[in-house]
């Protein structure tokens, strides 16, 4: 069996080894490195490009990917409760329900960033509508800005946040929701006296699977943001493009991975046995 | 629960209805965002750019490949883990799900040049299709790990009772009840490989273009009809795949 | 004992879309008492026990609780209180905290002298800053007691409280359940499968079948004079001649004839089975007929094959036609 099962294992393990984990090594030592005279890297070694972080300019970049990545979050927790909340109590059709949610997931993330374009840009579909009612006169300012790029990940990102939080809320006992009903707490009071308390490992999952990919995102801010709210994932990209700083790229893309690794090593803390593999 | 209901229904309205005015407006006649009655015309435009046709064949190309080899590394490697669980290895796999895809690509990118300054060689098809391959496993393994602990263990264990060796028990028991859901992770696989633009436009040569990297290039430009079109297309295309792989597993 | 009824159940239905549970049951409990709701599983039994609580709403039917109907009324609107049947003690409050849930709940402040009071009864005090995954299944049961107890409802209501209990802990928490109930007073109304916890426990007992009353008395009238064939089956075992049913302990065997004036069965033993105090000895009668004897273990001297008498008094003859 033991012969078997390392036959099985290895093509895939050769596969993750050089095309993903290698490439990591290799960002972690570009990050270490001087940029070279025409792009790439050169000796000697040294952390500068990681002191290069806390430079106010792109601290401020930093500062702005947080703070989206984290009303983005808090904006799908507060819409995703409710809806997980209502599809755990659909009885029978629990199931068509998480499948609406999570369909237009599934489908085409570049497609659905770009169906926001057509609504919110100056000439799309809900200005063109406003402004043929005569509500306003000067079309709103809807793309192209902080508001469109947390709308963007929102919708990105909510079933992220709904999974999780189903997940949690199907497998509580419906007698714990009976017994506070019967020791007088009317739904509201249950609501936050077991039902939420009781959340709690979905609410922390949940926020990290959102803020992890807004944090990182660099679609949704690319093309809704404009060139106004640049984000950590545009900066990444940058580096590696235009500006041919790969030193500087990889210590970003490093930062940001360590990152990644820290808050999915809270989820697995928490959620003990319930990984998807 | 009445309020709750009503607010389900807005959301949903939120999830379902960009793509849906998106769609209704690629019928539109008009250039622009006004109502002129109900036409083909982006379509058959659609149909007519040779970029877009090169692209999509790229795309199908590339999704093709990936899902093949994505599907068949995938299986065997969740039906290791299922017989023994690895920590490190479903961390790494768990940890290439999770790594923002900029990351992903820009390693993959650094790791090619890197590569190709002692081989050679440049980019384009098969750096695609091997990133491809790479990001895709771990969704093939927990689809089919997800299959594989809901099996009854003790059907192997018959077959080598019955004296079957272990690569036959695998292939003539477990595989056949398997079948459906590899079918439902290669389809999710081809999804994913078919959409993704991050990772594929860093690692793509000139020959490599795909269809989300046409679509990107357009879309920076602003909005179109015709990206309307193709829009709806690929919608209604992996929207059917996506729901074909769910029923086959949940069957 | 004048009566005083503390429950009423009139006439009360309830239908799910798949079958009917519950079909026009009335039942009366009396102030203090311990009331089982015995039946087989799928009776009712939970059902009926559902609707008092509130959790379910009848279809038809009332339920006056001192005399006020209480069927409008929703879970959280209800002075009585239920223990479940996994307990349902909520894993992220300690035990301490899910006694006071309901006190809190009221608006009070100074819960701590009655939770404590609350736990003491149960003997749990020492436990009161555990959570309910720390705790045993018997501990779990008692904590769910005070939780409920603390509220000094009007009536108390357990489904199947010994269930999710090991074997060998229920003969004992039976007494501790019955001297509990007898100490605080409060009315209980207990559903259970399970004859024996039944038959021990409650005061008196409502036998329920397919949604149906079959008979309402204490333990004794129900074991000995059962009303009809279904509540003399269900209680304890026995054997069937037409429509004379006579219980395997009424049932005696002997190799001499016996004296005259009783009603006899000439036979042969067919099985015997040991079952630690007693050996249950089946005898085939005439026209393949099978009755079942219980003899005590000293007295027991039959062997398979032995033509034996089967005979029994008059007076323990049930007749019931069927």
């Amino acid at each position: 069996m033991k012969r078997l099962r390392l036959a099985f294992l290895a093509p895939s393990a050769l596969l993750l080894a050089t095309l993903f984990l290698a490439p990591l090594v290799i960002v972690a030592v570009y990050s270490l490195e001087s940029r070279g005279a025409y792009g790439g890297v050169t000796p000697p070694f040294t952390l500068e490009s990681y002191s290069r972080i806390l430079d106010p300019l792109y601290l401020k970049i930093l500062w702005r990917s947080f703070w989206v990545a984290g009303v983005s979050t808090l904006l799908c927790l507060l819409l995703g409760f409710p809806l997980a909340l209502f599809i755990s109590r659909s009885g029978p059709r629990r199931g068509l329900y998480l499948q609406l949610v999570m369909l237009p997931f599934w489908t085409s993330f570049l497609i659905r960033t770009y169906a926001w374009m057509f609504l919110l840009r100056d000439t799309g579909l809900i200005n063109t509508a406003l402004l043929a009612t005569g509500l306003i006169s000067e079309p709103l300012p809807l793309l192209y800005n902080d508001f469109a790029v947390i709308l963007g990940l929102v919708y990105g990102f909510l079933p992220f946040m709904v999974l999780p939080l189903y997940t949690t809320l199907e497998k509580l006992d419906p007698a714990l929701l009976e017994a506070a009903a019967d020791l007088g707490a009317p739904p509201w009071p249950a609501l936050a006296r077991v039902t939420l308390p009781l959340c709690r490992p979905g609410i922390l999952a949940g926020s990290i699977l959102v803020f992890i990919p807004c944090l990182g995102a660099y679609l949704t801010p690319d093309l809704m943001g404009g060139g106004k709210s640049i984000m950590i994932g545009t900066l990444v990209q940058n580096q590696f493009t235009t500006s041919r700083d790969w030193p500087f790229g990889a210590a970003l893309s490093f930062s940001l991975m360590a990152l990644t690794l820290g808050l999915l090593y809270i989820v697995s803390k928490r959620s003990r046995g319930e990984d998807l593999l | 629960m009445r309020l709750l209901s009503i607010y389900a229904v807005l959301a949903y309205a939120f999830l379902h209805l960009p793509l849906l005015v998106l769609t209704v407006f690629s019928f539109n006649h008009s250039r622009f965002t006004q109502w002129e009655g109900l036409s083909l015309r982006w379509y058959t435009q659609a149909f007519a750019d040779p970029a877009l046709r090169e692209a999509t064949l790229n795309s199908l190309l590339i999704g093709g490949a990936a899902t093949a080899l994505a599907t068949a590394l995938g299986t065997l490697c969740a039906y290791a883990l299922w017989k023994k669980k690895s920590p490190l290895f479903a961390g790494a796999l768990y940890l290439s799900l999770m790594t923002p895809e900029i990351v992903t690509g820009v390693a993959l990118l650094a790791f090619y040049q890197w590569l190709f300054h002692l081989l050679d060689l440049q980019l384009g098809m098969f750096t695609v299709i091997l990133a491809h391959v790479s990001f895709c496993l771990a969704y093939v393994v927990i689809v089919v790990i997800a299959r594989l602990r809901t099996m009854d263990a003790t059907l192997e264990e018959a077959a080598l009772d019955l004296g079957a060796n272990e690569l036959q028990a695998f292939y003539k028991v477990t595989l056949p009840q398997l079948l459906p859901a590899i079918i439902s992770a290669a389809l999710l696989a081809f999804t994913i490989s078919f959409d993704d633009f991050v990772i594929t436009s860093l690692v793509a040569g000139v020959d490599s273009e795909t269809l989300p990297m046409v679509m990107y290039a357009t879309a920076r430009r602003g909005v179109s009809p015709v990206l309307n079109a193709v829009s709806t297309v690929i919608v209604l295309g992996l929207g059917g795949l996506i729901l074909l792989s769910e029923r086959l597993q949940t069957k | 004992m004048p009566p005083d009824p503390i429950l009423q159940i009139r006439q009360v239905s309830k239908t799910f879309p798949s079958h009917k549970a519950v079909d026009q049951v009335s039942m009366t409990l009396e102030r203090g008492e311990l009331h089982a709701l015995l039946g087989p599983s799928g009776c009712g039994k939970t059902t009926c026990l559902r609707m008092v609580a509130g959790f379910e709403t009848p279809d038809s039917g009332e339920i006056l609780l001192n005399g006020v109907d209480i069927a409008p009324l929703k879970p959280y609107q209800r002075n009585v209180s239920t223990v479940f049947q996994s307990y349902a003690l909520f894993p992220h409050l300690t035990v301490f905290d899910n006694v006071a849930f309901g006190l809190r709940q009221r608006g009070e402040k100074a819960v701590r002298d009655k939770v404590m009071a609350s736990l003491e009864m149960v003997q749990l005090a020492a436990k009161a800053d555990r959570r309910p995954a720390q705790m045993s299944g018997g501990e779990k049961q008692r904590a769910a007691l005070a939780r409920s107890l603390v509220l000094a409802p009007d009536l108390l209501l357990l489904d199947e409280p010994l269930s999710a209990l090991d074997p060998n802990l229920r003969q004992q928490v039976r007494h501790e359940l019955k001297a509990l109930q007898r100490r605080v007073g409060i009315t209980f109304l207990m559903v259970t499968h399970d004859q024996e916890e039944a038959l021990s426990l409650a005061d008196r007992i409502t036998l329920l079948n397919q949604g149906r009353v079959e008979q309402v008395g204490t333990p004794q009238e129900i074991y000995l004079a059962p009303a009809n064939r279904f509540t003399a089956n269900f209680l304890g075992e026995m054997n069937w001649l037409d429509d004379v049913g006579v219980r395997p302990e009424s049932t005696r065997l002997s190799h001499q004839a016996p004296e005259p004036g009783v009603r006899v069965h000439p036979g042969q033993v067919t099985q015997s089975t040991f079952l630690g105090d007693c050996y249950h000895i089946q005898a085939e009668i005439g026209g393949g007929r099978q009755l079942m004897a219980r003899v005590p273990r000293s007295q027991n001297g039959y062997h398979p094959g032995d033509r034996v008498h089967v005979w029994w008094q008059a007076a323990d003859e049930l007749h019931l036609p069927q």
